[in-house]
């Protein structure tokens, strides 16, 4: 009889048996920041060259968030399936034995397309957030602000959580960290800000 | 018939999983046994074990294929206990 178990039992111990979850926690946060960060330049590069249609800045954002989520697929899933090969290989070599019918090939199979579509959704996602009131407004929902001032300040509110999120993951106080990402993403919109006039 | 009461194995491992992960992937494939295992020796990617499982029928087969799916062998079967039901009186 071969492990078994539950789908889900199976599931979580094949990424714990690739070490899956520190890394998928990391993609998240690096390629997540990336997509927040891109969509707050396009946002607040339309914005500082005096606005555009709505349809257009949907447009342009649709096509990075895309192209991002794109990247961030196919970019996880090329690297880690060549790490994991190769690990794969070297157990082999230590083990003297062929692994390919053992829970470490299928992690070494399971573990990249976990790690792609986590690096590849969340930049997608939060861009697709940020993006949220642009959309709200070609729909006739009112907002507060204009959509681009909208949108803006979407971008700094999830790059806040981003870095609070880093905080309770590190062990540190979150709110020091969310002000430090909320920092960055000031200072990107200051130099576009100052790049743009 | 006899049925195999306690089994001790000598078994080559990669150091994921674990020995906690290990022995219970081990007793979730095989309800009912208990499952003990102890690491005598570590090296950069292996560990070698001593793997004992005690159970009412173990059966052998199933438990070396179990291992084996955790990308672990065994070297040796090191000690057995077996049992054989009573013979019914005449």
């Amino acid at each position: 009889m071969a492990f078994s178990g539950s789908v889900f039992s199976q599931l979580r111990f094949l990424v714990q048996l690739g070490r899956a979850e520190h890394i998928a926690r990391r993609y998240f946060v690096t390629n997540g920041f990336d997509g927040a960060l891109t969509m707050l330049g396009l946002t607040m590069g339309f914005h500082a060259g005096g606005g555009v249609a709505t349809p257009v800045a949907i447009s342009a954002c649709l096509g990075a968030a895309v192209a991002l989520g794109v990247s961030g697929l196919a970019s996880a899933y090329m690297s880690e399936a060549a790490e994991r090969e190769k690990e794969l290989r070297e157990l082999e070599r230590a083990l003297v034995g062929d692994l390919d019918a053992t829970a470490h090939a299928r992690a070494a199979r399971l573990i990249p397309l976990v790690i792609a579509a986590v690096n590849g959704f969340a930049p997608l996602f939060l861009a697709l957030l940020i993006m949220l009131p642009l959309w709200l407004s070609e729909a006739g929902v009112p907002l507060p602000l204009a959509p681009l001032p909208s949108a803006i300040g979407v971008a700094f509110v999830l790059l806040f959580l981003l870095g609070a999120f880093l905080g309770t993951v590190s062990g540190r106080f979150w709110l020091w960290s969310g002000l430090r990402m909320l920092a960055i993403a000031g200072l990107t919109a200051g130099l576009i800000l100052w790049l743009e006039h | 018939m006899s049925s195999v009461k306690r089994i001790v194995l000598d078994v080559l491992k990669p150091l994921h999983p674990d020995a906690l992960a290990f022995a219970s992937a081990i007793a979730d494939s095989h309800p009912g046994c208990h499952v003990t295992v102890t690491v005598s020796e570590i090296d950069a990617k292996t560990e070698t074990t001593l793997v004992t499982v005690e159970g009412d029928d173990i059966i052998y087969d199933e438990l070396a294929a179990t291992i084996g799916s955790l990308g672990a062998s065994v070297h040796s079967i090191d000690a057995v206990e077996v049992s054989s039901a009573a013979r019914p009186e005449r």
